[in-house]
């Protein structure tokens, strides 16, 4: 489970209230206006943002003291979640050793995992020899190699096509599933949200709201999500 | 734990750089004790070294407007070797560029000769009017890359607003350039001001007598001929509260001192009319060959020389280049953590970059000095003049190459601190994978002219040297003091041979492991 513990986030005067909790493996979109605090409340999970007050626990273990690598958490960024001057492999393999020093069944278990997300042979290219699906699917991959149990998604698939985006989510739930992973997603997208998770967190005013079922959550919005609709 | 250790490091850094500036100057200060009276000679070369540095700067800017406008609006061939090739001064050892200076412009020099044939009578490079003429040499194409910067840093759509509303040149220079002047040449005026001001090499070669000794060579000629170290501290402690007013007040003013980067680009703004032809011409046709015949003066009286040089020049040669190497292999790494440690940010950082920049407010000669009192009562200071050396050549690159890798340290921390953070990469991991490989176009550039400049430096090691210890550039003095001036001139050819040598071995290290 992860909860916030009456969490209180301060970003240059700007504050963000959470106090509550998910239970681990679920599928949970947090949505809401720009600017009211959805990748501020990632990063805080993440351990970018240490809390004003409050603690963020995961299963009853307080957060605070770890680094962010130390954390059970893999994030992915809008961008820039591969080095462009390492290939594939490397990039790959940072997320079993950070210090790349791979024994030989890691190196196999890379070129599995390649072949898994369909980039097979491409474990000598670099990033910049990709398109962005394909920079998604390599930046999953690592998340499945990680195998975390948190995967905090900060709209890592925003500049991508409507058919590119629904692959890669339907690529996330099978990564979720396979590692049994708590996924939160940021989105702009209602239809992201509807598709993708069961639970949706509201985040607008300075607070975020606890989460709720999905489809009740659409089906009678509160103000504030009326608001951000139009 | 990592972290920690992260810490240590960037503090032991910071704490060595304090102890090389700051130490050498309280045995200044300590040994100059209450304030002597200034001898009238003193008083003289504190007056000179002002004058000469005002004057030196004045000019250097004022030509350079001309030259950098010129460059920056018209195309020719050879444009772009001609912009690459006003970055060599800045690298050129200095004893090279006053040899070159001599050919052209010294008694029997080309300048002397025609006037000679048309019967004036000839010009003297000696005195002030030569540390003037130097200066300007060594610091107009300086000047020139960083106003030419600031021209290229007007937008283009600008250029081409004017243009569509029809602006007439002077109309242009009132709304565009002037402007943009006025933000650049101050900047410019005070780096070359604050060169101009710790001028040692210039001086001992062109100036010397009661009119024309900077404090500098006051300070060198107190140690060395005097024996007088008590003058010689008290000289010191002058030379480093005026480099430290004008170093305070140049961080004040000036915000980004630029090394003219990216000066390629073709200009935008041409312009028609016969006169602004003639003048753009005389100016880059000027420019031209008043860096190029020096330089070209060089290697054509350097060849013969090089037949048969004597052993000192070898050895004084692999002398240089060991103390290039260790200088470079000290500032770099002490530059890198210095510079990844501030770009951090947090408690502290402010002060780190003090300490980074702090040897700026001091001098050849003043660290010299200082060392000199340090190791005195202990050593027979000739036995330490490579070490030393070193060290004044670690503690007066550092800021060059601190500032040069600053900007890029951030940029890197920006984009991928976060990255580097979730993935639990930190440390030599870090440092190996990500800060290596992202740095190393400006890690290589930054080791160029970190050796470059060790391997020309003529400062600390003629207070230090004896025959055994002396440096290539020290050598080729010495050649020059004795009038043996082909050898001298063969000697400079294989100086600057090395120190080119070195700049480009390392600039080019960095492109060829430069990450894309």
């Amino acid at each position: 489970m992860l909860q916030f513990d009456r969490v209180m986030l301060v970003v240059d005067g700007f504050r963000l209230q959470a106090d509550w909790s998910v239970p681990a493996g679920a599928r949970v979109a947090v949505i809401g206006p720009s600017g009211a605090g959805k990748s501020t409340l990632l990063s805080a999970v993440a351990g970018f943002l240490a809390p004003h007050s409050g603690r963020v626990l995961w299963q009853g273990t307080d957060l605070g003291p770890l680094d962010p690598g130390a954390r059970p958490v893999t994030i992915l960024f809008q961008d820039q979640n591969l080095f462009p001057h390492l290939t594939l492999t490397q990039n790959l393999g940072l997320g079993l050793r950070p210090d790349l020093r791979l024994s030989v069944d890691q190196t196999a278990q890379v070129a599995q995992v390649l072949d898994r997300v369909g980039l097979s042979g491409m474990g000598t290219r670099k990033p910049a020899q990709l398109s962005g699906g394909q920079i998604g699917r390599a930046s999953l991959a690592r998340a499945l190699l990680r195998a975390r149990p948190v995967l905090l998604l900060d709209e890592p698939f925003a500049a991508l096509g409507p058919a590119l985006k629904a692959e890669m989510l339907a690529l996330v739930a099978e990564v979720a599933a396979e590692t049994g992973a708590l996924v939160m997603m940021v989105t702009h997208d209602p239809k992201d949200a509807l598709a993708f998770a069961e639970l949706t967190v509201l985040v607008a005013d300075g607070v975020a709201q606890a989460p709720r079922d999905t489809a009740a959550l659409f089906a009678d919005p509160p103000e504030a999500l009326r608001d951000y609709l139009g | 734990m990592a972290r920690r250790a992260v810490a240590v490091i960037a503090i032991s850094v910071a704490a060595f750089v304090a102890a090389l500036v700051l130490l050498p100057l309280a045995a200044v200060l300590w040994r100059a004790g209450v304030w002597p009276a200034l001898a009238p000679g003193d008083g003289q070369a504190l007056w000179f070294t002002l004058w000469q540095a005002l004057v030196s700067a004045s000019l250097s800017c004022l030509l350079a407007v001309p030259v950098a406008r010129a460059l920056a609006r018209r195309r020719f061939f050879g444009r772009g070797a001609l912009i690459t090739l006003m970055g060599a001064p800045f690298l050129l050892p200095t004893i090279v560029a006053v040899m070159g200076l001599i050919a052209v412009f010294g008694r029997s020099g080309l300048v002397n000769q025609g006037l000679g044939a048309i019967g004036l009578a000839p010009l003297s490079v000696y005195g002030a009017q030569g540390v003037i003429l130097a200066h300007v040499f060594l610091n107009l194409p300086l000047a020139v890359r960083m106003i030419l910067q600031g021209w290229q840093t007007i937008p283009a759509e600008r250029f081409r607003l004017a243009g569509s509303l029809g602006f007439a040149p002077a109309q242009v220079a009132r709304h565009l350039e002037w402007p943009m002047l006025r933000s650049v040449v101050p900047g410019a005026f005070a780096v070359i001001f604050v060169i101009c001001l710790t001028s040692f090499a210039v001086a001992l070669t062109l100036g010397g007598g009661p009119r024309a000794t900077t404090v500098e060579l006051a300070i060198y000629q107190a140690v060395r001929f005097d024996f007088d170290l008590g003058r010689a501290a008290m000289l010191a402690g002058v030379q480093f509260a005026l480099c430290a007013l004008v170093a305070v007040l140049i961080w004040r003013a000036v915000s980004t001192p630029g090394f003219g980067a990216g000066l390629g680009r073709a200009p935008v703004l041409q312009v028609r009319g016969l006169w602004h032809g003639l003048a753009d011409a005389l100016a880059i046709g000027g420019a031209a060959l008043f860096v190029l015949v020096p330089l070209a003066a060089i290697g054509l009286r350097g060849v013969p020389g090089l037949a048969e040089l004597p052993d000192a020049v070898w050895q004084g040669a692999a002398r240089s280049v060991v103390v290039a190497l260790a200088s470079t292999a000290l500032t770099v790494p002490a530059a890198l953590v210095l510079a990844l440690r501030v770009a951090r940010g947090g408690r502290g950082a402010g002060l780190m970059d003090a300490v980074a920049l702090l040897p700026l407010a001091s001098s050849g000669l003043v660290l010299g000095t200082g060392l000199f009192l340090m190791v005195q009562p202990f050593a027979a200071p000739s036995t330490l003049a490579l070490p030393v050396t070193v060290a004044v050549n670690v503690a007066l690159s550092l800021p060059f190459v601190y500032r040069l890798l600053l900007p890029e340290a951030r940029v890197l921390l920006s984009d991928y601190g976060r990255l580097s953070a979730s993935l639990g990469l930190r440390g030599l991991a870090w440092l190996r994978l990500v800060a290596l490989p992202r740095l190393a176009r400006p890690l290589g550039f930054g080791a160029g002219l970190s050796a470059a400049l060790s391997m020309g430096d003529l400062g600390v090691i003629a207070l230090f040297a004896s025959d055994q210890t002396a440096t290539l550039p020290l050598v080729v003095q010495r050649l020059m003091s004795a009038y043996r001036i082909e050898t001298a001139a063969g000697a400079a050819l294989i100086l600057v041979g090395l120190s080119f040598g070195l700049f480009w071995a390392f600039d080019a290290w960095g492109r060829r492991y430069a990450a894309v």
